[in-house]
Formats: structure tokens, sequence, C-alpha cells
């Protein structure tokens, strides 16, 4: 069935679009003072519509709102035609990823107002089109319910991203950008095969029904009649179960995970990650840390976890054991760094590796707090690389050596910073805690994984300190090493000003009062987590 | 005792108007002939002109023949056949032959070799590749065949009329002369095949064939062994056509040597022509090639095999290529790869039509994307040749930003990133062998459009991520040959951005 009607979603996955359209049309020599105005309205726009999106949101119900559905072409596929539809919608999940999509746009657009990347390499104008199309690819990874369209969205994610590392990137930016193209696009054309191979299977690419014929999703957790998925019959003699995908379930579902490994990145896949955060310039790095890898871990929870409950609980201790090797490995190889951008993004592998964790946790607490980390992290590391950003464009380096004594001229900088630094550790009343808490505590209480688990994620939570210390030790306390030249430089900028203040606001409030974001996730949440209880 | 037919019996049995695409274009050509005899010195002008008024005239032959006709019927006593197969491709090969035309103009008077006999030659050419899409019966098939190579090989060396000596001349000449011989030698391959099958069966028509084949494999006769040789043979001689591994080897140095208009053209006609026939024998005629009940037909091993083959060897040398024109060679023959999965899928009983659709989709957006790629390639080569190496596009992004644009937009297609046609020929055909339970030969599809994306990528960053240290060549891209850029890259957007249009236009294909 079509449910037709124009909705918010689309209007909010289009915005991104209407802004491209009209910087397309602007003259980058004439008009480059406002080209950054355009963009930042536009997203600033995009986000009003999302948080319109939140008000009109219904959190008693784990069903998809604000559906549009529309068919968009019929593949006849042998004997059977097949439909692809232009279906999106938002449930609690998706839902605070759009949030927080549109939230970290506008601070990255502001973080790159005045660059001195664009008096090295111009090209304002392609910059701005490069991230209005990837907030358009980010939004719609999140909110599209067809594999087909989802698929479409996530590879789309790669051609913005490796032009805004190659172009405005730092030296070494071509070969991170191919590397970065290369590794995803590599990981991510296995999903297409298991797409197709779902959709021929299941004879729909919808993944729910949205009142028409079942999605996939339901057709898995629903198949032949029976009550529950596990109350499905028993193996035959074949090793036939009765389940939609019986025997190939595991290779589909590695065929998606890989695909998602990658884009977290899971430990050992995360070798592409510093090197693309590295090189990408300020804006490309947050939005990088803060919404490209939640693609991932979105991907495994809507993906993984619905269409393939066994190969789920078959694979769960080993890639919560990835997991952990990544928060630990993050950890360590963070310590080890002189470079204060790979510092921060070996940072991020850590921090996944909790979300890795929570997720593979199946309960309920896992799974929220593993998505409200997704949140917290993108806000935090965000944060993190903004600082980096701030910090290279006066001093024009990433060495820590290099640094030193900041907080004496900066002050209130030096602040801002250890709210940041103090959030992504994970200190009780900021936002990072709530988010670990609720990871260990479902760990813990988890049916599939060991005590072990949670006892070495915890360590993953001191070695945090660790490193995120040594870091604000170097660069902001001791003596001054290197004074600008000019004083004006240790003012912050207004824009700067701006794009903190949304920060430190989310990293109080979620970490105040989570109750909030808690409740947006309970029942999308608990729909999953049902499935794996026995 | 022969009785001639009358008038009236003649015209109804040979249902000419059904022909009229093909048959329009050639009267048209022939009257070019006259005209470009005669025009004296406009005929400049007047020639190229009237070639492309030719094109125009069967296609709108084409839409009146093929828009009402839904089901499909037979020409000339059963030799040709008009179906909604036909119809579509010969609308892909008229607008390739339109594009090539327009990039040809600037190229011919740059390198000095404006001859009427060129447009002539381009026209006769794709009147054979619209016979090839139409021939049902295996005479047919040879004969069109060499309409659409013969031209071709002329056409290859065509930069050697103007005997100057240069470099530019003898490679010409070298690829119209290696082409020519593997073309003959192709030929006598597929003839030989043509023989064995007609010893099998007693007939060359192809509807003819499939049932008499059927009842040969079904009896367990020791015709089976002649069918199966000759559809091996028959594989051989068109596999020459279409460029697949093993029988690839002419491709780099006949794409390199010829002409850059002729080499878009050859890359894209030929193609068709020869993957029509391959479909029309294999999947119509050759279906009941069935050896065992319940498998797939005896061909669809041999055709994933060399799929496989086609696949890595053309993506792992064209990462070696510096020459633009040689690596776009060797992605060429990684794409008949592509469509050769497809034509492996077909061989699934039930899957034939839905692969049949796939392999059009993907030789529709192949035609905009390679053309389109060979355009751009075109502008910033040089008269004497140079300037088509990869280091000499480092840059272009800031020296012509357009033109840089288009050839991202060809390379992300030919790579299949979605929002582009590309993607949606590689989704159709990978669908079509998940279907058809080639999982594995999707796997190898996938993995080696990886590799693909490496040096498809590497153009990419030298227009972009590099700057220029070198001057570039000025600009030579004139009005007509931005418009076949432009229509390109519409082509390879619009099918690209809207999925439905392409899967509505093959909808109504069946030739199994």
């Amino acid at each position: 069935m079509d449910v037709t009607g124009l909705s918010l979603t689309t209007i909010t996955l289009f915005l991104p679009m209407l802004g491209l359209a009209i910087l397309l049309f602007m003259n980058g020599e004439t008009q480059r003072e406002n080209l950054k105005w355009v963009a930042f309205a536009t997203s600033l726009v995009t986000f009003v519509a999302s948080v319109l999106m939140w008000i009109n949101f219904d959190p008693a119900t784990a069903d998809l709102q604000m559906v549009q559905r529309n068919t968009w072409a019929e593949v006849s596929l042998g004997d059977s035609v097949i439909n692809i539809s232009y279906f999106v919608g938002v449930d609690g999940i998706s839902m605070l990823l759009v949030l927080l999509t549109t939230f970290i746009m506008p601070i990255a657009i502001l973080g790159s107002f005045g660059s001195h990347i664009f008096e090295e390499r111009g090209r304002e104008k392609l910059y701005y089109i490069f991230l209005m199309l990837l907030e358009w690819a980010m939004i719609g990874v999140f909110v599209v319910h067809d594999l087909i369209i989802f698929y479409v969205f996530w590879e789309v994610t790669l051609v913005p991203m490796y032009f805004l590392i190659g172009i405005w990137g730092s030296e070494e930016r071509i070969y991170a950008a191919v590397k970065f193209f290369l590794y995803t696009m590599a990981g991510s054309i296995l999903m297409l095969i298991a797409i197709l191979y779902v959709g021929n299977t299941a004879s729909t690419f919808s993944t729910y029904s949205a009142g028409g014929d079942l999605g996939v999703i339901e057709m898995v957790q629903t198949y032949e009649g029976a009550g529950t998925y596990w109350d499905a019959a028993e193996p035959d003699a074949e090793g036939d179960n009765g389940f939609l995908f019986s025997s190939v379930e595991s290779f589909l579902f590695l065929g998606f995970l890989v695909a998602f490994a990658i884009k977290v990145p899971i430990f050992p896949f995360h070798s592409w990650l510093p090197d693309a955060h590295v090189q990408a310039p300020t804006a490309g790095s947050v939005i990088l840390a803060g919404v490209l890898l939640k693609m991932g871990t979105y991907g495994i929870v809507r993906f993984n976890l619905n269409l393939f409950p066994e190969a789920t609980v078959a694979w769960a201790p080993t890639i919560a054991f990835l997991g952990v090797v990544g928060i630990i490995y993050g950890a360590w190889v963070s310590y080890a760094q002189n470079n204060v951008k790979k510092l921060v993004a070996y940072s991020s592998v850590s921090h996944l590796g909790f979300v890795v964790l929570g997720i593979f946790a199946l309960n309920a607490q896992g799974l929220q707090g593993a998505t409200l980390q997704m949140v917290n992290h993108g806000i935090s590391t965000g944060g993190l690389f903004l600082i980096v950003g701030m910090l290279y464009e006066r001093w024009h380096t990433k060495e820590m050596a290099d640094y030193g004594g900041i907080w004496k001229v900066m002050p209130v900088f030096g602040g801002i910073s250890l709210v940041i630094s103090l959030s992504s550790m994970g200190l009780p009343g900021l936002n990072g805690f709530i988010g670990e808490f609720t990871i260990l505590l479902g760990s813990l209480g988890s049916d599939f994984l060991g005590f072990a688990f949670t006892l070495f994620g915890t360590l993953g939570v001191i070695l945090a300190a660790v490193y995120l210390l040594k870091m604000f030790q170097h660069v902001f306390m001791g003596e001054l090493k290197k004074p600008l030249k000019d004083e004006d430089g240790y003012k912050l900028r207004w824009n700067e000003i701006a794009a903190y203040i949304p920060i430190l606001v989310m990293i109080f409030w979620m970490g105040i009062q989570p109750i909030v974001f808690f409740n947006m996730l309970d029942i999308s949440v608990d729909r999953i987590a049902a499935l794996f209880v026995r | 005792m022969f009785e001639p037919p009358t008038i009236a019996e003649f015209l109804a049995q040979s249902n000419l108007v059904s022909t009229l695409p093909g048959t329009l274009l050639v009267a048209w050509t022939l009257l070019l002939v006259l005209v470009d005899l005669f025009a004296g010195d406009e005929r400049e002008h007047w020639t190229p002109l009237m070639a492309c008024l030719g094109l125009g005239l069967s296609f709108v032959a084409n839409l009146f023949v093929y828009a009402p006709a839904a089901e499909q019927q037979t020409a000339l006593y059963g030799m040709f056949i008009a179906d909604a197969f036909t119809g579509f491709l010969n609308i892909v090969i008229l607008v390739a032959t339109l594009l090539a035309l327009l990039m040809s103009w600037d190229y011919l008077k740059r390198a000095g070799i404006h001859r009427g006999e060129y447009y002539i030659l381009t026209l006769l050419s794709s009147a054979g590749a619209m016979f090839m899409v139409a021939a049902n019966d295996l005479i047919v098939v040879f004969v069109a065949l060499e309409l659409l190579s013969i031209p071709l090989y002329i056409l290859a060396a065509f930069r050697s009329i103007k005997n100057d000596g240069s470099e530019q001349a003898l490679k010409s000449e070298e690829s119209g002369m290696k082409y020519f011989i593997l073309g003959a030698f192709s030929s006598a391959f597929l003839v030989f095949g043509a023989a064995l099958v007609y010893g099998a069966t007693g007939t060359t028509n192809i509807p003819q064939i499939l049932e008499v084949a059927s009842a040969v494999v079904g009896a367990a006769s020791s015709a089976t062994f002649y069918l199966i040789v000759g559809a091996a043979l028959l594989i051989v001689g068109l596999g020459f056509k279409v460029a697949v591994v093993p029988f690839h080897m002419w491709t780099p140095d006949v794409y390199e040597g010829a002409p850059t208009p002729v080499t878009a053209l050859m890359s894209v006609t030929a193609k068709i022509g020869g993957f029509a026939a391959l479909l029309r024998v294999l999947v119509t005629a050759l279906s009941a090639l069935v050896l065992a009940d319940g498998e797939a037909a005896a061909w669809q091993t041999t055709i994933s095999i060399i799929a496989v083959l086609t696949l890595v060897l053309g993506n792992f040398v064209a990462i070696s290529q510096r020459n633009l024109k040689r690596m776009l060679a060797y992605s060429s023959i990684a794409h008949a790869g592509y469509i050769m999965v497809a034509l492996a899928a077909a061989g699934t009983a039930g899957s034939a039509d839905s692969a049949t659709q796939g392999a059009l989709v993907y030789i529709l957006a192949y035609m905009f994307t390679n053309l389109g790629a060979f355009a751009v390639v075109m502008t910033i080569e040089r008269v004497d040749g140079g300037g088509g190496n990869i280091d000499d596009i480092t840059g272009l992004a800031r020296s012509r930003p357009l033109l840089a644009m288009a050839m991202t937009i060809f390379m992300l297609s030919l790579t299949g990133i979605p929002l582009t046609a590309g993607f949606v020929g590689k989704f159709m055909v990978f669908a079509s062998a998940v279907q058809a339970g080639l999982v594995g030969l999707a796997v190898i599809g996938v993995l080696t459009s990886v590799v693909s994306a490496f040096y498809y990528m590497r153009v990419v960053v030298n227009m972009y991520l590099r700057d220029s240290s070198g001057e570039l060549a000025p600009a030579l891209e004139t009005v007509y040959v931005r418009w076949a850029i432009n229509i390109a890259l519409a082509g390879t957007l619009i099918f690209g951005i809207f999925y439905p249009l392409a899967s509505n236009l093959v909808s109504m294909v069946s030739i199994a």
C-alpha cells in the first residue's frame, strides 16, 4: 500500500537538496561571501524541520512514523515482480540519529567559516555543495526503509566525503581519500549482493510493511505463522529450520556486517579511519566522527539484528569480543600518539567499541545505551575535532609537543575543551557517562556475553581518562611554548563560540536529563530486544 | 517447381515495413554517397548534416514500427524479427551513432582528414548493427556482422588516408589492419559454428533451431555433439566481436590507434551487435541445449568462465595503463564481462527475460557513459595524438571545471556508484545473476568493480586533487563535442536518478 502524502520526513530529507540547488546557481567568485550563509541557513532550516519531526514524534509506538511510501520501480526477476519503493519514516532510533545529523551539520559549517583551507585551495562553492550532498545522503541512510534505496544513500555518502578529504585535506590527503573510498566501497559492495539475495528471497525490498504487504523484517520475525522467531520449527535433517534465510543466514549476516564494520570501524577494519581523520578538513572530521561512523552502528542495529536474529546470536560473542578489543586497542594506541588529531581519531575506535559491545549485549539496556552513545560520541568527539581544528587554524601544527599552556592565553577555550574532554571520558553528570554506564549495565546483564566483556569494557573507561587527560595536559597546561605573533589570535571568533554553545548545552542536557532521550528510544529498542528473549 | 510469388504475396510475406529503421538508413546512406559526390565545396557541411538527418529519420521510423507493436513480428520470410528487443537496441545504436558523429566533425577537421566517406561508412556500420539486432537467422547474423565490421575496419584506419608518415597515421593503419585480420579470422569461426548448427538441426532459422534442438537433445542423438561444438564456435566468433577474454587481444591496440570517435563508436555499436547476436543465438535458439533435466543450459558454465576471466583481466590490466584510451579499452573489456554475467544468468530456466533486460539496461548505461568518457578524452587530446595520458589531465578541474565534472560523473558511472546509470545497469545485472542462482559470479562481479574503482578514481584524483604543473592543451572542444558530452551526461544522470525509466523501457523485452 502506498502512503503518498508528503511527510515531514521527506521535507527534512530534501531540504539540503534545496540548499544545494541554490548553491549551484550562485556564482562562486562574485557571491563568495554568501555561499557559507546559504549553506548555514539550509542546515539550520533542516535542523528546525527535524525538531518539528521530534515534536510530532509519538514515543508510545514502535511503528514507523511520518511515513511516506511511493512505489518507485518494479523489477521483474524471474517470475516475480519486486517493488522498489521510496519509503521513508522514523522510529525512535532513526529519529535520534536524524536529530544528531541535523545538529552536527550547522556546527560543522560554522566551524569552517573563514578557514585557511579556502585561502589555500579555494573552491568554496564546491565545498558547500559537497556538504549539502553529504547531509542529504546521511539523513537518507537513517530514514529510508527500502534496502535498495538504503544502499543508494549509503554509497552516495562516499563521494562527497572523498572529495572533502581529497581537495581540502592536509598533505597526505590523496592517499587518505583514495584509501577511504576503496576501503569502504570494498566493504559495502558485498552488501549489495546480500541485499539482492534478501530481496529475491523475500520478493520485496521494503523492510517494514507500513500498512501494506509484509516487509522483510516482519517476514523474518513472524515466519511461517509461528508466534515469534524462536517458536519456529527446529532444523530438519538438511539444516533447514523454516526460517526465511535458513542455511545462508550467516553469509547474509556477514555480507551486511562487513559493510557496517568497516564504516564503524570495528577492529581490525579500522585502518582507514586515522588516515581519513587526520587528513580531512575540520568539518570533514567533525561529520565523519559525528555522523558517518554512526551509519555503521545504525546499520547493524537496523539490519543485522532485525533480519538475521539467529546469526546474530551465533556471532554476538565474537563481534562483542572485537568490540572490546577495539575499546582497549583504540585507547592504547590513542595514548601513544603525538599527533593530537590522530589521538582523537583512535579514541573514536575505542568509543565505538563500546557501542558495538552494547549492541551485541542484545538486551534493551545494551541497545539503548549503544544508541545513546552513538549520539554522545557524535557530540563530544565532534567537539574534540572542532577543538583540534581551531588549534590548527592558529598554530598550524598537529603535534602535541608544539603546544602547551594554551589555557593561559585562552582561558575560555580551555574551559570549553575541558568540559568536552571530560564528557568524552565519561564523567558522571555529563553525557558520555550515561551512554557508557548503560552499555556496561547491559553487557553485565546480557544472556550472550560473559562477565569478562564488562570487565575489560570498564577498563576502557579508565584508559579513556588516561589518554584524554594526557592530551589536555600537554596542550593546555604548562608553559606557553609558541606564542602567536598576532595577539588577536587568542580571541575566540564569534562563529567558534556559536559552534560550541549548542555542544555544551547538549553535553549537560543529556548528562542531567537523559530520560528525555531514553523515552524516545524505549519502545523502538524494546521491539528489537524482544527478539532475543527466548 | 518453384513459383515466384505475386507482388501482393511478396509484400505481405516480406513485411518490409518492420525492417524500415534499418533499410531506410541504408537507402539514405546510398543517397548520401550521391550528395557527397555532387555537393561540391558545400559538401563538408551538407554531408554531416544529412548523416544526422538520416539517423533522425531512422529514429522516427523506429518509433513508428516498434511503439505500437508490443508483440513480435517477422519480416522477409522469417529472416528478420521485429520485437521490443530490436526496437530498444535500435534506439541505443542510433543515439550512439549520433554522439559519435557529433564528436567526429571536430576531430576530422583537426586531423585534416575531413572526408564525406567517413560519414557514409559510419552510417553503414550502424545499419549493420541494426540488422544484427534484428537477425532471426544465422545467415543474417553473418551478413549483418560483415556489414557492421567492414566499414569499421576502414574507419579504424581512417587516419592513414592522409599519408604524412606521422606516428598517428601509422598507428591508425596498424589498427585497421589488425582489426581486419582478426575480424576476418573470427568471422570464419562464426560461419563454421553456424554450419555445424545447421548440420545438427537442418535449419539456420533461430526459432526453428530451438524446436529441432529440443528434439535432438531430447532424443540424445549424436547430433547433440555437433550442436555443442557449433555453439562453442559461435561463442568464439562473437566473442571476438564483443572483445571478451580470451578473444580480446586486438582490443587495446585497435582502440588506441583508431581515430578517437571511431574508437568510441566501435566500443559501443560493435559490442551491441555482438551481444544481440549472442543473446539471440544462445538464449533463443540454444536454450534447448539442456543436457540434464532441471539443469541450466549447457553453455552457462562456459559463459560464466569467460565472464570471470574477462572481469578479472579487464579490470586488473586497466590499472597499469597510463594512456586514457588504452585504459578505456581495457575497461570496455571489463564491461563486456558484466554483460556476460547477465548472459550467463539467462542460461537458467525462468531467468532468461530478466537477465536479458538487465543486459539491455547495462548496454544503455554503458553507451552513454563510455561515449561521454571518450568525448572528454578527445577534447584533451592533441592533434599529434599526445595529451591523452593520465598525467595530462592533472588539474583539469581548475582549467576546465565543467569538463572535469562531466568526466567525474562518467567515471563514477563506470564504477557503478548510485545515482548514475552505471549503477542501475550493474544493479539489474547482479540482481538477475542472484536470481538465477549465480551468486558466486555476482560476488566476483562486485569485487572486480572495486578494483575498477581504483583506476577510475585515479582519473578523478588527477583532475581534482592534484594541481597542474605544466601547460594544458588549448581548449579544442567546439559546440558539437560539447553537445555530445552534454547528451551523454544527461543520459547518464537521468537514467541513473530515474531508475524506473530504464526498467520500464525494457519491460516488454522477451526473447526466450
